[in-house]
């Protein structure tokens, strides 16, 4: 299994890492809280720690450390527009049950 | 499904705690809206992808919510009168600040109750705020939508030149749009900011802003990461849509246009000027098709010389206050290590090569200059709502003019001077001027003349409970403080009773900018004269200081005076009450001078009688007793 980037996604992350002119890639976690006690983390990376999983997705790298890959195993992560709001969304297959807005989840 | 955005390392929001606040560029004739997203400050597009809000309102008949923005400038020269564009330039004014202004405005402007003018429209009188806060409402709607959030936090920009009334309306119209304004700041500052010029050592940098209505300088002082705004200066009736007008009139020149177009047909005019203007700044020439109305029609051309020498006039005239500017600042084109554009008009290619040539020195333009100062006040909100980013950023702006009291006289002591970095906290020490005065009217202005009646009245409040002394005695502090938003509050408190009284500076009305340039321009003129009307006022108030003691002396001890004395006097008296309400300020002096000799006998001879009354029935050794008490 592996985390992958759609095309649209990984073009995103290249373009803002470029803006802002640093950065390894994309990390991409999991944390306790929430209303449904998992939520996501998605940062960028400025460096990468010796047990974390890199993978390389339509040129664009993506960073998860390993206790988050348990949860986040087989996730694409995409990028979409909903009317005027744009952004990343998760499609993870670890994922039982969500809040109503989807920014926390259980597995 | 929720939407995210990359967040920097280690500074993933809770879920539901992301906060955003967004950065509005509130402009004369266009209006933006940004945020910071993925790290990224962006400002954020309608549906159709457009960035750009045109500042205009179009009210309608319908009992329908009125209309913003391309919608409403669509239908702009079929209901001019229903269809408010530049707004901003009504802001914080009164109906004879724009008196001047109305010729080229097509609305028609009613004087309410207050001293807020009104306009008439189809759905009833409406505000400039009001008009400002439905530009503002469209923004909040388009943000909302975008981050998917109620957006209620937002940094607004307004021009350096300000005064407190504009401001204050600003932050009324957000008010009434249901936004929050973090802080109002200046369009330049926001700027500099979007170029991260904080991120260089040190610097002066130069911000030059032609925008639609307005232009504005300001010179920025970069020191360890803080930016100090040490001068501004501008022309607010100069800006791209004056070149508009300029190219208008050649048009109407060449296609025998008669002067008396209506409303509709000059705006037409207009729209096909700047469209004529924006295709000249990436070709050489632009070929026209002009509607003379009646069904004529006009085919002509106009090339880049030729817009070049229409405008070049408008562009020379923005040089004068970056020249006033540099002085003020006390730098010279040389020590400018850096020139920021801003503004759609300095994407003519004139403008630049003006520019260039004026500061000897290629100005930054990578960013859209319609899109950097929105930009830059997101950075502030991101920063103001309290995502905090590494290097926080610490930013002063200066007040426009300087303000301060009226003092006897009819004159103004300064307490601020103009170009003081803000938010800014002063005070003076003054006292009274009669013997038992127990009130004092505190009057508040702004300008920088030497009398009254040449600057702008602010405010009046009134100190009162002073206890009666001796003229001179009191110690009354007048505390000018200045916030953060250039708003003016002003206390005055004795000093050995405590009684205080304040005001906060709301002024029902506004300094119109082209009033500010013509305050500073008149008091540069003016500088000499006002400096012998300030003498002459000084010796007119010794004057009647004297006389007024003189007078008190003879009601009270006449009696000490021989007749030949007497009438000595009372001719000294008359001499320097005509020399008074004359305007020879050398010849008050000496006739005071001369009163003061004459009545030198008789102040010896009172101060003798006193002493003599307060030690009559008294021993001498009562006042040795009494000596050894104090200590």
């Amino acid at each position: 299994m592996a985390i992958t980037l759609t095309q649209a996604a990984a073009e995103r992350v290249r373009k803002f890492i470029e803006k802002r002119g640093k950065g390894e890639g994309l990390r991409l976690g999991v944390r306790t809280s929430g209303c449904s006690g998992k939520a996501y983390v998605i940062e960028y990376a400025d460096k990468i720690e010796p047990d974390d999983h890199v993978y390389e997705s339509n040129g664009a790298k993506v960073i998860v450390d390993a206790k988050s890959l348990i949860y986040l195993d087989g996730t694409e992560l995409d990028y979409t527009r909903e009317g005027l709001n744009e952004g990343f969304k998760f499609n993870n297959p670890n994922v039982k049950d969500s809040c109503g807005c989807g920014e926390s989840f259980n597995t | 499904m929720a939407l995210f955005q990359i967040s920097e390392p280690g500074q993933s929001p809770a879920p539901h705690e992301r906060r955003y606040a967004v950065g509005i560029d509130l402009g004369t004739t266009n209006s933006l809206v940004a945020c910071l997203r993925n790290g990224v400050a962006e400002t954020l597009p309608d549906e159709s992808g457009r960035h750009l809000l045109p500042s205009v309102v179009h009210y309608r008949s319908n009992g329908k919510e009125p209309v913003v923005g391309y919608e409403a400038v669509a239908v702009a020269h079929e209901d001019p009168l229903n269809t408010i564009a530049s707004v901003k330039r009504l802001m914080g004014r009164g109906i004879e600040d724009v008196r001047q202004l109305g010729k080229s405005l097509p609305y028609e402007f009613i004087r309410g109750d207050t001293a807020m003018l009104r306009l008439r429209t189809v759905v009833g009188e409406r505000t400039p705020v009001e008009i400002s806060a439905e530009i503002l409402k469209k923004l909040k709607a388009r943000a909302s939508e975008s981050l998917s959030a109620e957006i209620t936090d937002a940094v607004i920009t307004v021009p350096a030149y300000f005064d407190d009334a504009q401001r204050q309306a600003t932050k009324d119209a957000a008010r009434l749009a249901g936004l929050t304004v973090l802080r109002l700041l200046n369009e330049p500052t926001a700027a500099a900011i979007a170029y991260g010029l904080d991120k260089n050592p040190q610097g002066v940098y130069a911000v030059y802003d032609l925008g639609g209505g307005t232009f504005d300088i300001s010179l920025l002082r970069l020191n360890r990461g803080i930016f100090e705004v040490i001068a501004t200066a501008g022309d607010s009736a100069l800006g791209g849509d004056d070149m508009d007008h300029a190219i208008a009139e050649w048009i109407m020149q060449q296609a025998n246009i008669a002067d008396d177009a209506d409303h509709r047909q000059m705006r037409r005019l207009l729209r096909d000027a700047r469209v004529a203007k924006e295709a000249l700044t990436r070709s050489e020439r632009v070929s026209l098709n002009i509607d003379c109305g009646k069904g004529n029609s006009w085919q002509g051309e106009l090339s880049r010389d030729r817009l070049n020498a229409l405008i070049d006039s408008l562009i020379d005239r923005t040089l004068s206050p970056s020249r006033r500017a540099l002085r003020d600042a006390g730098v010279t084109t040389r020590e400018v290590d850096g020139v920021v554009l801003v503004g759609g008009a300095t994407r003519i290619p004139r403008v630049r090569e003006k520019v260039a040539q004026f500061f000897g020195r290629e100005p930054l333009a990578d960013i859209d200059p319609d899109k950097v100062v929105a930009l830059g006040a997101a950075l502030q909100a991101d920063i103001l709502i309290g995502n905090k980013r590494e290097e926080e950023m610490l930013l002063l702006d200066v007040i426009p003019l300087s303000l301060g009291i009226e003092i006897m006289g009819g004159m103004v002591e300064k307490i601020i001077r103009r170009n003081t970095t803000i938010p800014v906290s002063k005070s003076q020490n003054f006292t009274t001027f009669k013997d038992g005065q127990t009130a004092l009217l505190i009057h508040v202005l702004q300008g920088e003349r030497e009398l009254v009646s040449d600057c702008r009245s602010l405010a009046r409040f009134e100190l009162r409970g002073i206890p009666p002394m001796t003229a001179g005695a009191a110690r009354i502090r007048v505390t000018f403080q200045i916030d953060a938003d250039g708003l003016l509050s002003v206390s005055a408190q004795e000093q050995t009773t405590g009684v205080a009284s304040s005001v906060v500076v709301k002024p029902s009305y506004g300094l119109t900018d082209s009033e500010i340039e013509r305050m500073l321009r008149e008091s540069i003129m003016h500088a000499s004269a006002d400096d012998v009307v300030r003498k002459l006022r000084e010796q007119q108030i010794d004057a009647d200081r004297l006389m007024e003691a003189v007078r008190a002396a003879l009601a009270a001890d006449s009696a000490l005076l021989e007749a030949k004395e007497r009438s000595d006097i009372e001719d000294g008296l008359k001499k320097l009450e005509a020399m008074r309400n004359g305007e020879d300020a050398e010849a008050i002096k000496q006739a005071i001078k001369s009163l003061d000799q004459t009545t030198q006998t008789f102040a010896q001879r009172r101060m003798d009688e006193n002493i003599r009354k307060a030690l009559a029935g008294h021993k001498l050794e009562e006042f040795d007793a009494a000596r050894d008490k104090t200590p």
